[in-house]
C-alpha cells in the first residue's frame, strides 16, 4: 500500500474517531481559538461545522476566510507524546447554503445527533472548510503532509 | 440474556434489571398471590435505546444546560418536557422495536396492557417515592405499547424524579429505567391497601372505589376509607364519600363517569372484603418485610394486586420544603375544571368588585384616623387576595402544563412548545392595557401641538377628552408609575406616563402579533386529528381550559394589581398629609400606619461588583433558556427598581430579574427581553411571544453581568445573549 493512501487512512480513523476540532482564525492579526464539533467528508476534502451568527468566529471567518482546524487523539497522559496522533488541516472556509446544506445536515448529525436543535437553529451556519493541506504529526516530531488537490 | 422477562422467569439476580416493581411482582406471583400477566422489559433495552438514538448525550445536554441548584421547579418541569418530547419523537430502532413486540407479544398476546414504570433501587423504603414516574393503563396495540414504554422511560427524568434526585439517587450517567408491561384487568372495585396508618402505627388503612383506580390515585374519586386494627384485623372505622363519580376504560386511558346510583347508596366492599384485602396486604407486608402500600382491583370475586411497595410519601421532614408544593400544581383535567369554574364564577368577579368599591371610597374626605384605619383594612383586604392567588390561581395557571403534555403526547411535535401558538392572541389584560397605551400615543402622534405641550412638561390646559382618556386609563390600570406589585414609592403625578406615551408616539406603533390564522387553524386541526372520534370533544375542552388557564397567568396580576393599587393610593394620600403638614401637625396615626406598612425605599441593586485593579472580568455570551424565538440587537436597559422604566427607550433590550405585569407595559418599545427568572410559560415569555420579540429567561445574574447601554445580541433559537459587537 503507498505511504499517502496509509496517511489517508490513518487520517480518516482519526477524523472519525473524534469529535471535536480546535479552529483557528483571525481578524486583523490577531488569531483566535476555538472548539467545534465538526464532521469530515468522506473524500476528506471537506470538514464540516456549525457555529452561531453572533460568534467571534464567524466574525473572524467573515472577515478572513483562511482558517486551520487541529483534531488530536490526544489523552492527557505521558504517553500521548509517542501514542497521540496530531492532525492540522488548512484550507478556506465558506458558508454552506442552499439545497446542498440539508444533505451535509444530515451526515454531520449521524454523526453529533444531539446537536440536532442547535445545528438547525435558524441562527445557526453550516461552515464548511475546504481543506488544501492536511499536516499529520506522530512519534512525537514526525510530521507529513498530505496536499488535496481542489 | 434475554432482555424481556415474564414475572414467573424473574430470578433474584435479575433484580438491578427488572426495578422494584418488576422484582416485587415476581416475589408476589411466586407466593401465590394472583396478578395480571407480566412481562418486564429490562434495562437493558432503555440503555440500548438512548445510546443508539443519541439520546443519552442530548439528555445530558439538558441537564447540563444549568446547574440544578439554580433551576426554579418552573426550570425543571421544562428540562422534564423537552427531555419527554425527545422519547416521544424518536421511534425505536426497528430491531430493537421487533424484539420488543415479539417478546410481549408471546406473553400477552393482543391483550389491552398497562404499561407501568420499575425504577431499580425503587424496591427499598429509602428510595422509594411514590408518583415520581408515569403509567399508563388501558393501552392498546403495539405501536401504542410501544410509544408508551417510551413515555415511561422519558420519565426517569420528570420534574418530580428531578426535584428528587438527591433522595432516589438519580444519576444523569447511569440511572435507567425497567417497564412492568401488565395485562388489563377491569375490575368493577379496586382501591389501595396501606398497611399501616401514617399517622397510628397501630393501624392500617382501605380505600376503595368503584371501577378503576386512577380516580382515587389522582384525587379526582373520593374513596370510601376503613381504618383497620392490624392486630384484630378489624375496622375500627368507616369513613364513606359522598359516592357521585367513577373512572371507566376510555376508548384509550380512563375517563370519568357519573356513577350509577344504585352503586352510589352501597360501599364498593362489604366488611369481608374490607377484611380480606387488608388481611393481603398484611401478608405482602410479611413477603416484604416492611409495611406495602398495594394496589389492587376485584375481578369479580377474586382479587387481583397490581403492584406492592414499600410506604413512602413525598412528605418531607425538613420544613418548609417546597417541592411538595410544586407537586401538588400537577391537577388533574377534572381538578382544573372545578377550578376554573371557581375562578371564573367566584373569584375573578369578587376581585373586581372589591377594587371597584375601593375605588369608590373619597380618601381625600377621610379623616387621618379614618384614613389610618383604611390603609390597615386594605393592606388586610389584599393580603386576602394575594394568598387566594397562591392557593387558586397558581394551580389554575398550570393548566397550561397539562394541556402541554396532552398535546405533545398526542401530536408528537418536534418543537415541544409548539402548543403555546394555540393560546396566544387570547385576549390578555395586559395586551388590552398596551393597547390602549398606544392608541394615546397615536393621538399625540398626529396632535403636533399635545406633543409639544407634554414635551415641554406643560400638563395644565390639555384637551379635555385626551385627559378623560387617560383617566380611564388610570382608573382600569392605575397609575403606572406605581409599579403596583413590588414597587413601593409612587412619584405622584402623571409624568411618568406621558414620557412614555411621548416615547411611543415618536416611534411606530408594535402591536401584538397576529399569529397567521393558516397555521393556527392547521394546528389545531392537527391537535384534532390526533384523537379519535369519541375523544375529539374532550380534546377540545382541554385547548379550551388551557387558553383559559394561559390568559388567566398574566390577568390574574392584573386583577390583583387593581386591588394593590388601591392600598398604595391610600398610602399616597397619607404621604401627601404628611408632606403637606411638614413637621408642625405630621398625624401620629398616619406616620405610624406607614411604618407598619413598611413603605420605606426600595433597594437598589449594586449594578456590578467591587472592580479588583489590572483585571478586567466580564461576559461575552451568556446561554439561558430560549423562549421567544428571534434574533435582534440593541442597547440593554438593565430594570433594578420601577423606576428604571422611566428612562426605558424605544428599542432597548428588556433586561430584568423577574417581568411581571406591571413591567409589560414597556415591552411594546422593547427589541428583545432577557430575565434572570426562567422558564418557557412566565410572564416574560409569554408577553415576549404575544410581540413575536426574542426572549431569553434563566439567564442567572443577567441584571450584574449586563449593564445598561451594553450593545447586546438576543438569539431566541438558542438562547444566547452575546455581548459586544457581533458582526449581525
Amino acid at each position: 500500500m503507498k505511504k499517502s493512501e496509509q496517511f489517508r487512512i490513518r487520517l480518516k480513523e482519526l477524523l472519525n474517531s473524534q469529535s471535536l476540532a480546535a479552529l483557528s482564525t483571525h481578524r486583523a492579526g490577531q488569531p483566535y481559538a476555538s472548539l467545534v464539533a465538526f464532521y469530515a467528508a468522506d473524500d476528506l476534502k471537506h470538514i464540516y461545522f456549525v457555529t452561531p451568527k453572533t460568534t467571534r468566529k464567524y466574525a473572524n471567518l467573515a472577515a478572513d476566510s483562511r482558517v486551520a482546524l487541529m483534531v488530536n487523539s490526544s489523552t492527557n497522559n505521558t504517553s500521548d507524546f509517542h501514542q497521540a496522533i496530531s492532525v492540522t488541516g488548512v484550507g478556506k472556509a465558506t458558508e454552506v447554503v442552499g439545497s446542498e446544506s440539508e444533505a451535509i445536515l444530515v451526515q454531520y448529525l449521524a454523526k453529533h445527533p444531539h446537536l440536532e436543535d442547535f445545528a438547525r437553529s435558524p441562527t445557526c451556519a453550516l461552515i464548511g472548510v475546504a481543506v488544501e493541506v492536511y499536516y499529520m504529526v506522530k512519534n512525537f516530531q514526525n510530521v507529513m503532509e498530505l496536499h488535496l488537490e481542489p | 440474556m434475554k432482555r424481556i422477562l415474564s414475572a414467573e422467569e424473574i430470578q433474584s439476580g435479575d433484580r438491578h434489571r427488572v426495578g422494584g416493581k418488576g422484582y416485587a411482582l415476581s416475589l408476589l406471583v411466586k407466593r401465590g398471590f394472583r396478578i395480571p400477566r407480566t412481562v418486564c422489559i429490562t434495562t437493558d433495552m432503555y440503555r440500548e435505546y438512548v445510546r443508539r438514538t443519541g439520546l443519552r448525550e442530548r439528555i445530558l445536554l439538558e441537564l447540563h444546560r444549568k446547574d440544578f441548584k439554580e433551576m426554579r421547579w418552573e426550570e425543571i418541569w421544562d428540562c422534564a418536557t423537552r427531555i419527554r418530547n425527545m422519547f416521544l419523537i424518536k421511534p425505536l430502532p426497528e430491531d430493537l422495536a421487533r424484539e420488543m413486540c415479539d417478546g410481549i407479544g408471546t406473553l400477552l398476546g393482543e391483550r389491552t396492557v398497562a404499561v407501568r414504570s420499575s425504577a431499580p433501587g425503587e424496591d427499598d423504603a429509602q428510595s422509594s417515592f411514590a408518583g415520581l414516574h408515569e403509567s399508563f393503563v388501558n393501552v392498546t396495540g403495539a405501536e401504542s405499547i410501544l410509544k408508551h414504554i417510551r413515555m415511561v422511560w422519558s420519565s426517569l427524568w420528570s420534574d418530580a424524579a428531578l426535584l428528587y434526585r438527591q433522595e432516589i439517587g438519580l444519576d444523569v450517567e447511569e440511572s435507567s429505567m425497567a417497564v412492568v408491561v401488565q395485562e388489563t384487568v377491569v375490575g368493577d372495585r379496586s382501591g389501595v391497601v396501606f398497611t399501616r396508618n401514617p399517622n397510628d402505627e397501630d393501624q392500617g388503612v382501605v380505600e376503595s372505589v368503584y371501577g378503576l383506580n386512577q380516580g382515587l390515585v389522582d384525587g379526582t374519586v373520593e374513596p370510601d376509607r376503613w381504618i383497620m386494627d392490624r392486630f384484630s384485623n378489624k375496622i375500627v372505622v368507616h369513613t364513606p364519600p359522598e359516592r357521585k363519580y367513577w373512572m371507566i376504560p376510555g376508548p384509550e386511558g380512563v375517563r370519568l363517569a357519573e356513577l350509577p346510583g344504585e352503586k352510589s347508596a352501597h360501599p364498593p366492599l362489604t366488611t369481608q372484603e374490607v377484611n380480606f384485602v387488608f388481611k393481603s396486604g398484611c401478608n405482602a407486608e410479611e413477603l416484604f418485610k416492611m409495611p406495602q402500600d398495594v394496589e389492587w382491583t376485584y375481578d369479580r370475586d377474586t382479587l387481583v394486586l397490581f403492584q406492592s411497595r414499600p410506604i413512602t410519601t413525598l412528605r418531607s421532614h425538613k420544613p418548609k420544603d417546597e417541592r411538595v408544593w410544586y407537586l401538588s400544581l400537577h391537577r388533574s383535567f377534572e381538578n382544573l375544571k372545578k377550578l376554573r369554574r371557581k375562578i371564573e364564577e367566584e373569584l375573578i368577579p369578587g376581585m373586581v368588585s372589591v377594587a371597584e368599591s375601593l375605588i369608590g371610597t373619597d380618601l381625600v374626605k377621610l379623616s387621618d384616623q379614618a384614613l389610618a384605619v383604611e390603609i390597615r383594612e386594605r393592606r388586610e383586604t389584599n393580603q386576602k387576595w394575594v394568598d387566594i392567588y397562591w392557593a387558586d390561581f397558581i394551580p389554575y395557571a398550570h393548566g397550561v402544563r397539562l394541556f402541554g403534555q396532552v398535546y405533545n403526547d398526542a401530536v408528537e411535535p418536534d418543537d415541544p412548545y409548539e402548543f403555546l401558538d394555540l393560546l396566544t392572541n387570547t385576549g390578555m389584560a395586559s395586551i388590552e392595557r398596551n393597547n390602549m397605551l398606544m392608541e394615546l400615543a397615536a393621538t399625540i402622534r398626529i396632535d403636533e401641538h399635545l406633543a409639544a405641550k407634554l414635551k415641554q412638561g406643560d400638563h395644565t390646559n390639555l384637551d379635555a377628552r385626551f385627559l378623560s382618556r387617560i383617566d380611564e386609563f388610570m382608573e382600569k390600570f392605575g397609575d403606572l408609575s406605581c409599579a403596583v406589585t413590588g414597587g413601593k414609592n409612587c412619584v405622584l403625578g402623571t409624568g411618568p406616563l406621558y414620557r412614555l406615551l411621548l416615547e411611543m408616539a415618536d416611534h411606530p406603533s408594535r402591536n401584538g402579533v397576529r399569529k397567521k390564522k393558516n397555521r393556527i387553524s392547521r394546528l389545531h386541526q392537527n391537535y384534532l386529528d390526533s384523537f379519535d372520534d369519541d375523544q375529539k370533544e374532550r380534546a377540545e375542552e382541554m385547548l379550551e381550559l388551557a387558553r383559559s388557564s394561559y390568559q388567566l397567568r398574566d390577568d390574574d396580576n392584573i386583577y390583583l394589581g387593581r386591588i394593590e393599587a388601591q392600598v398604595l393610593a391610600a398610602v399616597q394620600e397619607a404621604r401627601r398629609r404628611l408632606e403637606d403638614r411638614a413637621g408642625d401637625q405630621a398625624s401620629e396615626v398616619l406616620v405610624q400606619v406607614l411604618a407598619e406598612a413598611d413603605f420605606g425605599s426600595e433597594n437598589q441593586k449594586a449594578s456590578s461588583g467591587g472592580k479588583p485593579s489590572g483585571v478586567r472580568y466580564q461576559a461575552r455570551q451568556l446561554i439561558g433558556q430560549p423562549a421567544g424565538p428571534g434574533i435582534s440587537k440593541g442597547r440593554a436597559r438593565v430594570i433594578h427598581n420601577h423606576s428604571d422604566l422611566a428612562d426605558f427607550r424605544y428599542g432597548e433590550v428588556l433586561v430584568c430579574d423577574a417581568v411581571d405585569p406591571n413591567i409589560t407595559f414597556v415591552v411594546p418599545l422593547a427589541s428583545a427581553v432577557v430575565e434572570r427568572r426562567g422558564g418557557m410559560l412566565i410572564h416574560g415569555a409569554i408577553i415576549a411571544r404575544e410581540y413575536g420579540l426574542p426572549c431569553i429567561t434563566g439567564i442567572p445574574d443577567a441584571t450584574t453581568l449586563i449593564q445598561t447601554g451594553d450593545e447586546i445580541t438576543v438569539d431566541g433559537y438558542l438562547g444566547i445573549v452575546t455581548i459586544g459587537d457581533t458582526g449581525i
